[in-house]
């Protein structure tokens, strides 16, 4: 078995699939820098990113699979998840051996499982375009800390863009430490360095520079939650599966 | 806005709650003119209150304030309630600095009627008028429409709003009169038909001129309070029905009664509120827009009530079995969603799966059908052993199988009656 490493960037997974068939690769291992560690006596090979190489297999791809798919395909990658660069480099050469689409083929695993995890990064990108909270700060920045379990930032971008076009704003991923910030006409992704502040302390410490209106708009969205509630139709199993708690941190509604 | 907002919020807030729709899809607004927000496709639920409903838009009363005395409301003017009223400009605010925190999709405004329904919905219009104008706001707006109001009115809000809604109320004259004295049906059907044909207007001169004006885009909806008066099921959705074929409606709404009021006429403070015959009257109006059927397929006069045991689709199936079994590798499409529990998205899914090659039942179950409902239904290639069940053997399989989510709370506030 033959580890293939490679920088954890998207573009160095389609470099990694484009080097599978270059070097001809038997019975190869994908994996991401930072979970690499090297096996005494099994010999691996580094991928160096290559726009290129990367392009290449992206245009082989498309041209076998609908935008849809490739979507799907690129969802997967963002799961960040151990064995899924292997499902998609399977799922990739099957793709590529195929004469026609297989990816409506549920009856191969491979594509089965990128079907069901892209569905999972799906359904939280669709969770953190609705529980992204802004709170908005003196000088005018409306601002958001999240903790996705998948890295669904680069895919909520485009919707944040489109519905806050005239407002400053800043999404903050604590868990992968990156964030985008919008600045009325542009995006950019910017590293905060928060020192060694503990994640609830970096929005403590922002929050002694908020709006004067912030606190209230706080306590009116608060009451409103509150407000809306049937309590003769309560039901807590469908509450949590609607809004699970790991969530419920960044949710102002749930921090009253 | 101030601290004294929290308290009118909460007074306002509580008194609208009772309109169930909070729905926030179905409209085309885009962000083109660099202002803020957007309403097109499908609308995001920012968060679920503690009984599982999606809050999407902030839904509030511009007062509750009302001269009418409509018995199933708790707004109603003999009601002894603190009463409250919201600026205009309190709920442009308001609505602003929600959908700026990402909080809401837009606002959903309703009010009780002050003075008179010109007057009130005058101002209904006037808070939508200046989100669109002054703030540059493409979020979602939907306004009640206030029975009788002039057409004049009914069309400015048309032309502010993502969508209207007149709420019917009562299912039929009988229940409003004997409910609402105040109000006539006529007096809500008619601002329907008018919306209605301005909405078609609308699309046919866009065509022509090419204008990109909306009018209304996510259409108009209603609501029907259920369990409040004796109209069966084969009432409610006999007129649903109606709705969406003549007045060409998007969504009609079931609003299981939730008791407000002493009143002798109604169902007493206490009563468990008939969410299950709610639940079942969505799915059915599901099975009647998307899956081919007929009421009079579910329904009859004879039967005019849905189970509360199991759902409408399978309480279908049991009655005609001579349908089934069906073939998973050949039946086609729209037979294959009349099979319980197969829903659209899985039948679309066997269809095109099924074109590389035969589908046994572990391929079922792998793309997530629950075999344990489908098995009674389907033939596969590799067989379960087939007995020929009887439909209530069928129907007690399924119900020990997985216990109906709802036993507990098992209500069916008809039979009060
Ligand atoms: S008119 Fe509307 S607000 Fe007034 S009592 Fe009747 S239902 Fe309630």
């Amino acid at each position: 078995m033959k580890q293939v490493v490679y920088d954890g960037s998207f573009a160095g997974l389609l470099t990694a699939i484009f080097e599978v068939y270059e070097y001809k690769l038997k019975d190869v291992t994908l994996c991401r820098e930072g979970d690499f560690s090297p096996a005494l006596f099994e010999k691996h090979h580094v991928v160096y990113t290559n726009e290129q190489k990367a392009k290449r297999v992206m245009a082989k791809l498309n041209s076998k699979m609908s935008t849809a798919a490739l979507s799907q395909f690129y969802r997967c990658f963002l799961a960040e998840l151990s064995e899924m660069d292997n499902c998609l480099l399977r799922y990739a050469k099957y793709t590529v051996s195929s004469k026609n689409s297989v990816e409506n083929n549920y009856r191969n695993p491979d594509v089965l499982l990128v079907q069901q995890i892209s569905r999972k990064v799906y359904r939280e990108k669709h969770r953190m375009e609705a529980f992204v909270r802004f709170k908005l700060t003196g000088d005018g920045l409306y601002y958001s800390v999240i903790q996705p379990d998948y890295n669904v930032l680069p895919l909520i971008l485009k919707h944040f863009r489109e519905r806050y076009a005239d407002q400053r704003w800043l999404i903050y991923d604590v868990r992968r430490k990156y964030g985008i910030h919008y600045d009325g006409s542009s995006l950019e992704e910017v590293s905060i360095d928060f020192g060694s502040s503990s994640q609830a302390s970096i929005v403590e410490e922002r929050s002694s520079v908020l709006d004067e209106k912030e606190e209230l708009c706080q306590q009116l969205w608060q009451q409103y939650f509150s407000s809306v509630n049937i309590p003769e139709r309560k039901n807590m199993k469908l509450h949590i599966r609607h809004m699970p708690k790991r969530y419920w941190r960044y949710l102002t509604e749930k921090m009253a | 806005m101030n601290t004294r907002t929290i308290e009118k919020l909460s007074i306002l807030a509580d008194a609208a709650k009772y309109d169930v729709s909070c729905s926030s899809s179905g409209s085309k607004r885009k962000n083109e003119n660099g202002g803020l927000g957007n309403a097109s496709g499908m609308g995001i639920c920012h968060a679920y209150t503690e009984d599982g409903r999606c809050v999407s838009l902030l839904k509030i009363l511009l007062t509750n304030h009302c001269i009418y005395d409509c018995a199933y409301c708790i707004s109603r003017k003999s009601n002894d309630v603190r009463r409250a009223a919201f600026t205009i400009d309190e709920v442009v605010d308001l609505t602003i600095s929600f959908y700026r925190r990402n909080y809401i999709e837009g606002l959903f405004l309703s009010s009780g009627i002050f003075k008179n329904a010109d007057y009130t919905m005058e101002r209904l219009v006037k808070i939508a008028q200046k989100l669109r104008t002054e703030h540059r706001f493409n979020g979602y707006i939907h306004l009640k429409a206030i029975p009788g109001a002039s057409e004049d009115l009914l069309h400015q809000a048309g032309l502010y709003a993502d969508r209207l809604s007149m709420n019917i109320e009562m299912p039929t004259s009988e229940g409003l009169a004997l409910l609402a004295p105040d109000k006539k049906r006529e007096d809500m059907v008619q601002p329907m038909k008018y919306l209605k044909k301005a909405i078609a207007e609308n699309i046919d001169s866009k065509s022509a001129s090419n204008r990109s004006r909306l009018f209304l885009p996510a259409g108009q909806s209603t609501q029907m309070v259920v369990g409040a008066t004796k109209e069966t099921d084969w009432d409610v959705l006999g007129i649903a029905t109606e709705f969406y074929q003549k007045m060409k409606l998007k969504r009609v709404y079931y609003s299981g009664y939730v008791p407000v009021s002493n009143d002798k006429r109604l169902p007493s403070v206490g009563t468990p509120v008939p969410f299950i015959r709610e639940n079942r009257l969505y799915q059915a109006d599901w099975l009647l827009r998307f899956y081919g059927f007929r009421v009079g397929e579910l329904l009859s006069p004879a039967t005019p009530q849905l189970e509360m045991e199991i759902d409408p689709k399978l309480s279908w199936a049991l009655k005609n079995m001579q349908v089934f079994p069906v073939d998973i590798n050949s039946a086609d499409y729209q037979l294959l969603i009349k099979v319980p529990g197969l829903g659209l998205e899985s039948a679309r899914k066997i269809c095109t799966a099924r074109r590389f090659g035969r589908l046994n039942w572990e391929h079922l179950k792998k793309m997530g059908v629950m075999i344990n409902k489908v098995r009674y239904f389907l033939i596969c290639d590799k067989d379960y052993e087939r007995k020929d069940w009887q439909p209530e053997q069928i129907r007690s399989f399924i119900l020990n199988g997985g216990a109906s989510k709802y036993k507990a709370a098992f209500s069916a506030q008809l039979q009060l009656f």
